[in-house]
């Protein structure tokens, strides 16, 4: 027995550069210092992420896109499958916590200024999948066929729509014709299983390599401690501790999972009068609550609403070019007046959030996760004597 | 605080609870994958008796059979005469493919591997390993002149 492992073990290293991969994961470090909790956020958006290929795959053994049969086949699972209702409450909620932990990361790594060279493509590719993400979250919302699902992706689509030049183009692009129909389901379900998941996962190739080759960054302000303090072993240290946050991630996906399964609701009825409480998913919110603000009209042609849909896809592009506008930061490592928009744009979104949800919960979510990330900082050990 | 090298029972048994605990999280993932992989037995078909048409229905007379769903499963109807009608399971008992009824040579044939049953349903030739079931066929007169309508039961 032993001298098979062996006997495998020198074929396969005749063959792969396993002994550079392993000198390669015996140096890898991860600096130490009070914010390094931060170094966790896109690993555990990975893990969600990973939950969400697996669980998904497993839906598709059932499901079947098509406006006669999705909602039925979605129901038939939930009832008769056994645990597929669980299976689905997995992807649903693994979805959401998916978006928010992206969400986080995002955050952290803006406050950090981790953009700053030669960080700026794994910024890029990051944006771009968070970009993805929404993408199927939007078109995934859509497939239970629903009646809250289909009026939304109605809105949704409509919004688009409002956009000049484009919108008429983009709205039939979108829903495969002038309304929402079957046809939009089988787009939806061709976008959300076949075309996103091959663009994210080339993305998060590249995403992931970069970190690889150019290690975690140091925020700004913490060099000198992560000089002084000897760096985590990525092996096993941080692993562990990654492996152990999973878990926990894990038991907190199906305990709500478990504990609140996500709804059907009815069938989607394309007759039946508009939801009392309509509305998009928290993450699309912002947005949805913006348009509200803008009352009807339209100048030159362009509806008022287009407005602020311009904004916010100019907002996008902005984010994606954030390291190449930040000069300073790249120079000194501070950079206040990109600081103070993060926590303008931040507080919008939450507050927007708020106001459409009618509750404070958004901003205690926010806060609360400020507040962890500030707790950890604080309880982290100065680096008086060195460990080991 | 020092607690000295660490001994060899405690090591084991710290490796015995990573271990254990390692297996229960991955059964806890994979028993119910494969419990959610593997299909529900759909429920049986209610109805035990199906309508089928008239005894003058144009296909049937003019190829002398006629193939119905019965539930889920499919069933052949012969038209052997006028007064004569025969239903059977028109599932090869070969290998799954769906019979067909010959009205020149009065075989039902399975074009899947040249099976051949006679008009009772037994195998003749070929390599069919069971009969064909049989299914209990009526006439019902629902008007005292005209076709009647058949219907075909599980007997």
């Amino acid at each position: 027995m032993r001298s098979a492992t062996a006997t495998l073990r020198r074929w396969l290293e005749a063959r792969l550069p396993l002994q550079q991969a392993r000198e390669f994961v015996a140096h890898k470090v991860v600096p130490a210092h009070r914010y390094a909790s931060i170094y966790y956020l896109g690993g555990m958006t990975l893990f969600f992420f990973a939950v969400q290929v697996a669980s998904g795959i497993l839906l598709m053994l059932y499901y079947r896109p098509s406006a006669e049969a999705a909602f039925e086949s979605v129901e038939f699972m939930m009832i008769s499958v056994p645990f597929g209702w669980l299976m689905r409450s997995v992807h649903a909620w693994s979805a959401n916590l998916m978006i928010f932990l992206a969400f986080v990361h995002l955050a952290t790594v803006y406050f950090a200024k981790a953009y700053r060279a030669p960080r700026e493509l794994t910024w890029i590719t990051g944006c771009l999948l968070l970009f993805i993400v929404l993408g199927f979250g939007f078109s995934g919302y859509l497939l239970p066929w629903n009646q809250l699902a289909f009026f939304a992706t109605k809105v949704g689509t409509d919004i688009a729509g409002s956009l000049p030049l484009v919108g008429d183009w983009l709205l039939r692009f979108l829903r495969g014709g002038e309304r929402v129909t079957g046809g939009t389901l089988s787009r939806f379900y061709g976008w959300h299983v076949a075309i996103l998941p091959a663009v994210a996962t080339l993305l998060l190739g590249v995403h992931l390599l970069l970190v690889q080759i150019q290690g975690m960054s140091v925020p700004a302000g913490r060099e000198a401690e992560a000089a002084r303090r000897p760096p985590l072993r990525f092996v096993p240290d941080f692993l562990l501790r990654d492996l152990f946050g999973w878990a926990f991630a894990l038991a907190v996906l199906v305990a709500l999972a478990a504990l609140f399964p996500w709804e059907l609701g009815e069938k989607a009825n394309p007759l039946a009068p508009a939801y009392r409480d309509i509305r998009p998913e928290w993450y699309f919110m912002f947005m949805f609550e913006t348009l509200k603000l803008v009352p009807g009209g339209e100048i030159a042609g362009i509806e008022y609403e287009a407005f602020p849909i311009l904004l916010f896809l100019l907002g996008a592009g902005l984010l994606v070019l954030v390291p190449f506008l930040d000069r300073g930061a790249a120079r000194t490592g501070r950079s206040p007046i990109f600081t103070g928009i993060g926590v303008g744009v931040l507080a919008y979104a939450v507050a927007l959030t708020a106001r459409g949800y009618r509750s404070l919960l958004p901003v205690l979510v926010v806060l609360a996760s400020a507040a962890l990330i500030g707790v950890l900082a604080l309880a982290t050990r100065p680096a008086a004597r060195p460990q080991r | 605080m020092d607690l000295g090298p660490p001994r060899r029972d405690r090591r084991r048994f710290l490796s015995w609870l990573l271990g254990g605990s390692a297996s229960a999280l991955l059964t806890y993932i994979v028993y119910p994958v494969l419990r959610f992989v593997s299909p529900p037995a759909t429920p049986e078909a209610s109805s035990h008796q199906v309508e089928v048409g008239l005894t003058n229905d144009p296909e049937l007379q003019e190829k002398g059979y006629k193939v119905v769903r019965f539930g889920e499963e499919p069933v052949i109807v012969i038209r052997v005469s006028s007064d004569d009608l025969r239903a059977f399971s028109a599932t090869c008992t070969h290998l799954d493919c769906i019979v067909e009824y010959q009205k020149d040579a009065r075989r039902i044939w399975c074009n899947c591997h040249n099976g051949q049953y006679d008009l009772m349903g037994r195998v003749v030739a070929g390599p069919p390993p069971r009969p064909l079931e049989r299914l209990r066929v009526d006439l019902v007169a629902r008007e005292t002149t005209g076709p009647r309508t058949i219907v075909v039961s599980r007997a």
